[in-house]
């Protein structure tokens, strides 16, 4: 699209808007965002100072809707990106923008658009902004409810793979597809009163993509499909999901002919005090990009959610996390909540919960009799739902249990036992195999009075050693943090991370005793970290100085690798 | 790269413009956006016509956001009276995606709240409300223009939303 039409066009309809307002209530909204970093050299965890000194990552998204049309634009600007961003991320200009207009019949929207069908096995086009992921659809959505509980949805058009020079880059690629959906309750109303829900679905969604090779004859449109099915009954409910994606030779599947996969089940019990949830997973050959060429993050079209629990505790959420192997997976995971009475012995006068969760991953198990790789149907072998291998990916049991003792006091103690395959899920360059992690955490908030209160976490991980019984990856490490909180405005925190001693630290952190560096072998490594921040209603700054290790950061199973840094982070975030 | 600062300090001189006048909050004075979510038994609710006579807190939050989940629990123990003295409604909107949104119900029912809760597993609700993280917390007057929001949560926050509350409540009564 022509920009400074596209431009010309938006201010002229927020001219119109605004002076409209009085009358018709047309309304603009947005939020933004800037990150500032000034980094210092810190040879000890290898952490360089870039050369411009300063890094900033800015964004704001502007929307307007007057009745029932509507437009919003987000800038963008990378000046350069802060560490660890994606590194094709540079200048300043309009990241994405869209016009549309919505009735109850019709929601149509041409431009830039974000949406999901099902699970979003199939189909995921999402953002998320503090880990530079974006793979918007650049094109037209079609969404029509012809009738009540009917819902039907197209799109069709180019995802973001990049933002160079203050522009979108497109895929190389063209994404299109439709997905219908059906909930029976409201379509149908002989069942509007029945206590069972039911809800149908179907996707179909397709790539296209130049054949470039000489040397393969690669199928140029890609399709993949699917249905799904929930289910809710009182008190318990299931879901599932099951894809199927076509010939798709790619650089994730060393160009393999090979279908894929992919199924999703989750079973839901709750009642007033307890919760017990029950997934399943069967993912094979599932990585589905719009750029067969394309790894990583990159381009993914569909999103395959992780079976794990989500951490948020320090060093259980970034030492060894966990996402999703696209090229293949059988996962489970169970969880159970359950409230103690209030009022009961064991519950107290405030009441005590408890939450248990377990989580696996194992490899696929690929069946290479019967089949020539090297013959000319190109299939590597043969794999079926939910047939697992025995070498595991990932496991994590833990616990934790959380009690208020008085109006102002609370804890919480958990529990975690991870285990992760670093071949596979690869976190760290200091191990090899499976590592295996004990954590505990100590969690204690107390409220002074009514507007003043501290929080107190201590953290403790402890790696098995390896096979040879050396210390496997950095060794453990022990974490303190201390918040204190003034309501609803101010807040200080400070943390230290420590990589307690051991033999192989003075290496993995390239401490010369000689040159007179520490000997970290006796003193670990302490990583301090001091913030504050300012909350005036929907404004929110926050200043922070210190010492980060590297490595990965994660947000809803996608991870990136984040550089060990030095320096002042300023970050500021409003609402509008 | 001219025109498009160009066009950068006229939509801010726009903005600014639209503004003018407004409380110190900009969010206030503005209607929730509409958006259509689903309810935890799949049912489409549009949030910019929920159908609540009186006041109306929307909070954002998540299974895996501590500080949200502290925020509902702590309003959850007062929300009875909130209730009672305001006629207020909570709506829950959940932002898990379909990682942990099977979770969503697990946690409600077991935390046993009384709130709406609905479900914004792709962000399309936080990006018309400008959420920039979790959790997020908007009062809407009966008519569904916000009044106050919050972006953090502390203990004690939930007093300062209390008496914004209480604010809403008498001056519905003064009309």
């Amino acid at each position: 699209m022509n920009k400074i039409t596209f431009c010309a066009l938006i201010l002229s309809i927020s001219t119109l808007g605004n002076a409209q307002e009085q009358n018709s209530g047309g309304t603009i909204t947005g939020n933004m965002e800037t990150s500032f970093q000034y980094l210092n050299e810190d040879s000890l965890i290898g952490a360089a100072q870039p050369d411009t000194k300063g890094l900033m990552n800015s964004y704001m998204n502007v929307f307007y809707t007057q009745g029932n049309f509507k437009a919003g634009m987000r800038f963008e600007s990378y000046l350069p990106r802060i560490q660890g961003y994606p590194n094709r991320f540079d200048g300043t200009g309009i990241g994405m923008r869209y016009v549309g207009y919505e009735n109850d019949f019709i929601d149509i929207t041409l431009g830039s658009f974000y949406e999901q069908f099902g699970s979003g096995m199939i189909f995921r086009a999402y953002e998320d902004r503090a880990l530079g992921y974006d793979n918007l659809m650049d094109g037209g959505r079609v969404v029509l409810r012809p009738i009540p509980g009917v819902k039907i949805k197209g799109v069709y058009g180019r995802q973001r793979l990049s933002f160079q020079n203050g522009l979108i880059v497109h895929s190389d690629g063209i994404t299109r597809g439709f997905d219908g959906e059906v909930n029976l309750n409201s379509a149908i109303k002989a069942l509007k009163l029945s206590k069972l829900k039911i809800t149908l679905g179907g996707s179909f969604m397709s790539k296209w993509q130049d054949d470039s090779r000489e040397d393969l004859i690669l199928p140029e449109n890609v399709g993949a499909y699917g249905g799904r099915l929930k289910l809710k009954y009182k008190k318990f409910a299931l879901d599932g999901e099951y894809i199927i994606k076509e010939q798709d030779p790619s650089s994730d599947n060393n160009y393999v002919y090979n279908y894929g996969h992919a199924a999703l089940l989750n079973f839901n019990y709750s009642t007033r005090g307890l919760g017990v949830a029950l997934s399943a997973k069967s993912v094979d050959n599932m990585s589905f990009r719009s750029d067969r060429t394309k790894t990583l993050q990159d381009l993914f079209i569909n999103y395959l959610p992780s079976m794990n629990k989500v951490h948020t505790y320090n060093l259980v959420s970034s030492l060894y996390p966990y996402a999703t192997q696209p090229v293949g997976e059988i996962a489970f995971q169970g969880e159970v909540l359950y409230t103690l009475k209030r009022g009961s012995k064991l519950g107290g006068k405030y009441g005590t919960s408890i939450n248990l969760n377990y989580s696996s991953a194992y490899g696929p198990n690929r069946d290479l009799s019967g089949v020539n790789a090297q013959d000319s149907t190109g299939i590597a072998y043969s794999t079926g739902l939910f047939d697992m291998s025995d070498s595991l990916y990932w496991q994590d049991i833990n616990v934790n249990m959380y009690r208020k003792f008085n109006k102002s006091f609370y804890m919480r103690v958990s529990y975690f036992n991870i285990s992760l395959n670093n071949d596979v899920g690869k976190v760290t360059g200091d191990a090899k195999g499976i590592i295996n992690t004990n954590i505990g955490v100590i969690d204690m908030g107390y409220k002074i009075n009514k507007k003043h209160s501290i929080r107190a976490e201590l953290q403790a991980l402890i790696v098995t050693p390896d096979k040879y019984g050396k210390v496997n990856d950095k060794g453990d490490w022990a974490t303190v943090l201390i918040e204190y909180n003034i309501s609803p405005s101010l807040f200080f925190s400070v943390m230290d991370q420590w990589n307690l001693p051991n033999d192989k630290l003075n290496d993995i952190y390239g401490s010369d005793t000689d040159a007179g560096d520490d000997d970290l072998t006796k003193t670990g490594l302490h990583f301090p970290y001091v913030s504050a921040g300012y909350i005036h209603e929907a404004t929110r700054v926050t200043v922070g100085y210190g010492r980060q290790r590297a490595g990965l950061f994660c947000v809803g199973g996608v991870c990136r690798f984040v550089p060990a840094s030095n320096g002042l982070t300023v970050s500021i975030t409003h609402s509008f | 790269m001219k025109k498009v600062l160009l066009f950068v300090g006229l939509s801010i001189a726009l903005m600014t413009n639209a503004q003018d006048g407004e409380a110190h909050n900009e969010e206030a004075g503005k209607k929730v956006a509409s958006v259509i979510l689903e309810n935890m038994d799949g049912d489409e609710v549009n949030t910019g016509e929920m159908g609540f006579e009186g006041p109306v807190i929307i909070s954002f939050w998540a299974t895996w956001c501590t500080p949200c989940k502290k925020e509902l629990n702590t309003i959850n123990e007062l929300y009875l009276d909130w209730q009672d003295e305001t006629g207020v409604n909570l709506v829950a909107v959940s932002i898990d995606d379909e990682r942990t949104k099977s979770k969503v119900p697990m946690y409600v029912n077991a935390k046993m709240w009384d709130y709406t809760v609905l479900m914004d597993p792709n962000g399309d609700f936080k990006r018309a409300m400008g959420v920039n993280n979790v959790p997020h917390t908007f009062l809407l007057d009966k008519d569904g223009t916000i009044v106050y929001s919050h972006n953090n949560y502390a203990p004690g926050d939930e007093d300062s939303l209390y008496e914004e509350l209480l604010k809403l409540a008498s001056s519905d009564v003064k009309e």
